[in-house]
């Protein structure tokens, strides 16, 4: 009877487990390793950083692989979600608990980040392929610039704003500058850590991963495999391709939110939230797989801790970078790469077979 | 083919484990107390930042070499370890991460800015000492263990606006500057501050951002409209020739007043240097300064081949600085790294230290230090100290 039971669990399931057991037996190694002070202390700064790429990851995964379309301007949901996060809890930062306050910043990032993703996708979903990943290019580097021209500040007469200098927000004197344009957001309280980047990680992965299975992510795939007929079945396309975009924008927010309360100084620079960012998240996808889930977190760890564990290299560094991307890629990727991977797995499961038949 | 393929595998596996192996290594040095002093340097060497980067990065290495020939500090050497933080807080805290991990007792830098504020947090955690070279923002030295060698960009704007109205350089004043550069602003919104302080007219105040920097045109023109004899320039140097240039075209002679940011305009490629002829900037460091500056200058020639700017300087006078102080206190490599940072943040309030960015600068417990402007004039070619 038991064992009834246990055939009955479907292999969506148990690929599901295997991705939430990487992911919490990775947490439980390291929590075992930090307790017994093994860690070194880059590896330890590296954590939360790891979460919040591995969620990057994740959510453009949902875009560029279940949904199908390329999106070439993630990094500029991750700003949004960064900046109203910070910006939220400098405000609160003296009337509201940590404890309080910091879910709330995660709410309002996430919240704000679909939100553009939400009037984004409204008219750039129309489009297809390359022109779609123009657009959203194009929308990442206008966050940025926008970002970057924008000052608020706060005194007793309420919010004050100006897009040309903090001397023009004609703030009293005990007003405070919350956001100084190119200078950014200085002073976020360092909320994040591992635990909730864990918690905020497996979050993702259900949400991902259960609308993956779901009707709605059914509706998405056909569209994505062909748009045509799954139209003339009647799936409302907007409405599906809008949902996938804006979960995804939202989920790429929260990740944000990890990343601007990790550090004390949020700039929008082009290195953290430019498109070379979002190529960044994209080259994750790409390598751990369009549309693999699991495979998108894997890249991500180790495409994240590569350049850092490469630091004994020196100079060399960013170089064998560089060459262990390209390496990875054709690994993964090339037709004969993976004839010869597929040849070498034969023989391997030969030769157990043969050493099983021998015994 | 599947050779190459092997060869790959190989390489990339033997990568991994080199870097594994790196890590191993390091991680046995931080238990060590040691004989030397450990200087954990970082900033960008690579990435669009690295010319400052590497500046920092190579004088510290020249003065650590200097001071170790010279018998080291309190008889103990000097080791540096200098990381690469791409211009970017994340890298930049892994960067000290990292150096920590190799037994870091003194950290030199962040050589920018942004990265500089998110390193002093940590810094401030592990109440390590930490002095900066060149990040100029206020936040840089926020907590009692930062101290910084350059003039934060308010002092700057502030010290500017005061230098223009005691000389009298000017009485309509235009001012171009980037906004979309923390620097920049920084020290157009100290120096807009302080002019209505000193009653100095501001006639035109024109902005640009790093996408817009190769036409100043419109901006000139507003500047010559409004009738302004002096523009305020506080930018880096390859916009400002630019300007320089696009000034003389439209036949408009004010005179030019910059800050530290003009040091080098000289040396850009394919600027006519007498345009620059007159031009005022306000900077601590030239090699003619002092009879200091100038051997460092030969020294680092010498060394790497090319003229130390103002970013080198500041290095080079970091590493002598610590050494000044660490002599102060008769400190020793084997005293914990916070009793170090209590020893040195006491030292840093008392000493006088004489270098190559100026004579007998002092620091007060916030971390500033309090020096005199050097003003330089461009004449006949040459930087001159005025």
């Amino acid at each position: 009877m038991e064992k009834k039971n246990k055939l009955q669990f479907s292999k969506t399931f148990k690929s599901n487990c295997i991705t939430y057991g990487i992911v919490i037996v990775a947490f439980l190694i390291v929590q075992i390793l930090l307790s017994a002070g093994l860690v070194s202390n880059l590896l330890k700064g590296l954590l939360v950083p790891l979460c919040s790429y591995a969620i990057l990851a994740v959510s453009l995964n949902l875009t560029v692989g279940i949904l199908g379309e390329l999106s070439l301007g993630h990094a500029g949901f991750m700003c949004v979600g960064a900046f109203t996060s910070a910006f939220f809890s400098k405000c609160f930062m003296d009337t509201l608990p940590t404890l309080v306050r910091f879910p709330l910043a995660i709410l309002v990032g996430a919240v704000c980040a679909g939100f553009f993703g939400l009037l984004i996708g409204i008219p750039v979903l129309r489009l297809k392929g390359d022109y779609l990943a123009i657009v959203t290019l194009a929308f990442g580097e206008i966050i940025k610039n926008i970002i970057n021209i924008l000052f608020i500040g706060k005194d007793s007469k309420g919010f004050h704003f100006s897009t040309t200098s903090a001397i023009d927000l004609n703030l009293e004197e005990d007003g405070q500058v919350l956001i100084k344009g190119a200078q950014g957001i200085t002073g976020t309280p360092n909320d994040s850590s591992f635990i909730i980047g864990i918690v905020l990680l497996l979050i993702t992965l259900f949400v991902v991963l259960n609308l993956i299975h779901s009707r709605a992510g059914r509706a998405i795939m056909a569209i994505r495999d062909n748009t045509i007929a799954a139209e003339s079945v009647g799936i409302n396309i907007t409405k599906y391709k809008l949902m996938a975009f804006s979960i995804s924008a939202a989920l790429a927010g929260v990740a944000g939110v990890l990343y601007a309360h990790n550090l004390s100084t949020l700039i929008a620079l082009p290195k953290n939230f430019g498109y070379n960012q979002s190529i960044m998240i994209l080259v994750f996808v790409v390598l751990g797989g369009i549309g693999n889930i699991r495979g998108s977190v894997i890249a991500a760890v180790v495409l994240t801790l590569l350049p850092e564990l490469l630091r004994g290299l020196n100079d060399y560094r960013m170089l064998i970078y560089a060459v262990v991307l390209i390496a990875m890629m054709l690994f993964n990727w090339a037709p004969k790469c993976i004839e010869w991977r597929e040849k070498m797995l034969h023989k391997i499961k030969k030769n157990k077979k043969t050493t099983k038949e021998a015994e | 083919m599947k050779k190459l393929k092997k060869l790959v595998s190989i390489v990339v596996a033997s990568a991994m484990v080199l870097a594994m192996a790196g890590c191993g290594a390091s991680d046995a040095g931080n238990t060590a107390g040691g004989d030397t002093f450990k200087i954990g340097g970082i900033g960008p060497t690579t990435g669009a930042a690295a010319i400052y980067g590497m500046a920092v990065q190579n004088a510290a290495q020249l003065a650590v070499e200097e001071i170790n020939a010279a018998g080291g500090v309190n008889g103990y050497q000097l080791e540096l370890n200098f990381q690469d933080d791409e211009h970017d807080a994340e890298k930049s805290v892994n960067a000290y991460n990292n150096l920590k991990d190799w037994g870091a007792q003194i950290i030199l830098g962040s050589v920018t800015s942004a990265p500089c504020i998110a390193v002093v947090e940590k810094t401030k955690e592990d109440n390590m000492f930490q002095i900066t070279p060149s990040g100029t923002a206020v936040e840089c030295v926020q907590y009692d263990n930062a101290f910084r060698v350059c003039f934060s960009d308010p002092t700057q704007g502030v010290i500017a606006a005061q230098y223009i109205k005691e000389k009298a350089l000017g009485t309509k004043i235009a001012i171009i500057y980037d906004s979309s550069d923390t620097y920049s602003t920084g020290i157009y919104e100290a120096f807009a501050g302080e002019a209505a302080n000193q009653s100095l007219e501001i006639v035109s105040t024109e902005a640009f951002t790093a996408d817009s920097n190769k036409d100043f045109s419109v901006q000139l023109q507003k500047a010559k409209d409004a009738g302004a004899d002096l523009v305020f320039l506080p930018i880096y140097y390859s916009e400002s020739a630019l300007i320089l240039s696009q000034a003389a075209q439209m036949a408009y002679a004010p005179t030019f007043f910059s800050v530290d940011g003009m040091d080098g305009i000289l040396s850009v490629d394919n600027f006519d240097a007498s345009l620059a002829e007159g031009s005022i900037f306000l900077s601590p460091f030239t090699s003619t300064v002092n009879a200091k500056a100038e051997t460092f200058s030969a020294a680092y020639e010498a060394k790497f081949g090319e003229i130390p700017n103002q970013f080198a300087a500041d290095s080079y006078d970091a590493v002598y600085i610590i050494k000044q102080a660490l002599e102060a206190k008769n400190a020793t490599p084997d005293m914990t790294v916070s009793d170090l940072c209590e020893a040195l943040k006491s030292a840093m309030v008392e000493i006088n230290f004489s270098g190559t960015t100026g004579d007998s600068i002092t620091w007060s417990a916030d971390g500033e230090p309090t020096k005199a402007p050097i003003a330089i004039k461009i004449v006949n070619g040459e930087y001159t100290v005025l």
